[in-house]
């Protein structure tokens, strides 16, 4: 093993030992889960120092499972109820008892149909197959999100964005409002400006492309902002698990 | 020591940091506010507000769809939203009916009915306050169909009981049996496919609470499209203080939204002052190159 991986691990049981000597062992979890819980958070947290065969153990863990999860899941609840179960209801008896008794809807054979041509794609000799399965899932797709994306992202946002910039509230002006739908505004018009390429950015219009541009950049640092709450609150939860339900030491 | 290796000047070494000085002084501003249980003080802004005064002008017996499109990857994130909305509709007995777009949110609402509906509430009973609809593959497919016939694609719940051996579900026909849609989510399918495929084209009331990386996508449905979002632990923490705030007794209970936020702060902070520290370290380095090109020049 190397020499920076045993000072890694040796300080994990260094620190352990000082738990063990000054806590006391009560507050420690008895629950193997949370020991194996605690020590895959552990062996996946030393990637931050540097790659090591129990972070390697860890993430080919993760990815063993979770594909046999997704396997089962495939199976028992979309595979079992939506095909078995429609074609043939009197098999899934053991599992789902209040379908059984059910007639049989044969149509389901044409999905069936296209999830074998679908499989195809494994099928060296024939391939070609799985794009006529791949053909049906594209054009419905599409056909279902061009109107509902058409109505409430580029109709509704629209809709969002036409918003009186002079706002009365109780009959008297609000401040805090007008500021804000100006914002709204000013942002929407200056943003979309600055991805018009037609007509050179010079004079009015390239003010109001530079206006979009910082739009874009605090936009931009916004979304970074919350990303950074998004991982602080992922490590948060592993420190309350590692110092809470594995070593009891939070209240 | 190495004398022939020329010293270098503080903004070299700040320059040249190795990355994992920055994991560990992130990993202290984290660990010692949890130790120390630092929290900080909570005020729900209007967007979270939104969704509590919804809830709150409920009657009893309304019907809400709890969506958990989330998988334990971001469980710190989104399961104090979830665990906070299911307390307040409980309290407000509103009938509560819970599925997933997500495969991973099927044993996620099992836990939540464990840990918050049976623990907390054990008078309520299945089937009557709360139903188990799992998950069903489909993604916004599955809202499409559901907008119009709900029992097409439900036709057992979770545990396998006939649909309409469900006393709760015997009158619900669509979503428009609805009167709220509350999605959690971390990704796609989520908020933006409810708002997209359930409640604009069926004019239902849409709201939830999404992990912090796919909020600001959300925020521009707010508020015409999108009743209120809780953006990220902070969204939750706030949701959590409106709770205690209208309902006191809650305080005791568990509030990890809260709990998260001190240690959020710290380290926050900290990122601040790396981010001030290095931009500064880049233009003073900026400056040098120039100086040193120059000298360089004015040599030659």
């Amino acid at each position: 093993m190397r020499k920076d991986l045993v000072w890694l691990f040796g300080g994990v049981l260094f620190f352990g030992l000082l738990y063990l000597l000054n806590w006391g062992v009560k507050a420690i979890s008895t629950d193997l889960l949370v020991w194996i819980g605690a020590f895959l958070s552990l062996a996946i947290l030393s990637f931050l120092y540097q790659d090591n065969p129990f972070y390697k153990f860890a993430e080919h863990l993760f990815v063993g499972v979770s594909a046999a999860y997704w396997m089962c899941m495939g199976f028992w609840n979309t595979l079992v109820p939506n095909l078995i179960a429609k074609l043939h209801p009197p098999i899934v008896k053991g599992v789902l008892p209040a379908i059984a008794e059910k007639p049989p809807e044969y149509w389901y054979i044409i999905p069936a149909a296209l999830g074998i041509m679908f499989l195809m794609r494994l099928s060296p000799k024939a391939p070609w197959i799985s794009r006529w399965a791949l053909a049906f899932i594209v054009g419905t797709t599409t056909g279902l999100n061009l109107v509902r994306y058409l109505r409430s992202d580029f109709v509704g946002q629209i809709k969002s964005t036409l918003i009186p910039v002079i706002v009365v509230e109780n009959g008297s002006l609000s401040v805090g409002g007008s500021f804000s739908n100006i914002v709204i505004v000013l942002g929407v018009l200056c943003g979309l400006i600055y991805f018009f390429f037609s007509k050179e950015h010079k004079g009015i219009f390239g003010v109001a492309s530079r206006v979009g541009i910082y739009i874009l950049m605090i936009t931009f640092g916004a979304s970074f902002g919350y990303t950074v709450m998004a991982r602080i609150s992922l490590l948060v939860g592993r420190m309350q698990f590692l110092f809470g339900d594995w070593m009891g030491l939070l209240q | 020591m190495n004398p022939d290796k020329p010293k270098m000047g503080f903004f070299e070494t700040i320059a040249n940091i190795d990355r994992r000085v920055i994991f560990l002084f992130v990993g202290f501003a984290v660990i010692i506010p949890v130790l120390l249980s630092f929290s900080c003080r909570e005020e729900a802004t209007p967007i979270v507000q939104s969704i509590f005064d919804k809830i709150e002008s409920l009657p009893e017996g309304s019907k809400v769809l709890m969506s958990f499109d989330y998988g334990p990857s971001t469980v710190p994130e989104v399961q104090p939203m979830v665990d906070a909305f299911l307390r307040h509709c409980c309290e407000k007995n509103l009938k509560i009916y819970m599925m997933a777009l997500w495969g991973t949110g099927h044993n996620l609402i099992s836990e939540s009915m464990e840990d918050i509906i049976k623990e907390e509430f054990p008078h309520k009973v299945y089937g009557l306050d709360y139903v188990n609809l799992g998950f069903k593959a489909g993604q916004q497919g599955l809202i499409n169909v559901i907008l119009t016939d709900l029992k097409k694609m439900y036709t057992t719940d979770a545990l396998g009981s006939e649909i309409d051996a469900v006393p709760m579900m015997v009158d619900i026909r669509n979503l428009k049996s609805f009167d709220l849609i509350l999605s959690m989510g971390g990704g796609f399918p989520g908020i933006k496919e409810w708002v997209l495929f359930g409640g604009d084209p069926g004019n239902i009331p849409v709201a939830g609470g999404a992990t912090a990386v796919s909020a600001p996508l959300l925020y521009p449905y707010y508020p015409r499209q999108l009743l209120g979002l809780l953006g990220g632990i902070k969204g939750a923490a706030e949701y959590e203080s409106a709770l205690i705030k209208g309902y006191p007794k809650f305080k005791t209970y568990s509030h990890p939204g809260i709990d998260m936020m001190g240690p959020q702060t710290v380290a926050h902070i900290v990122i601040v002052l790396f981010i001030v520290i290095g931009n500064i370290t880049f233009f003073m380095g900026r400056k040098k190159e120039e100086e040193e090109k120059r000298e360089g020049g004015a040599l030659k």
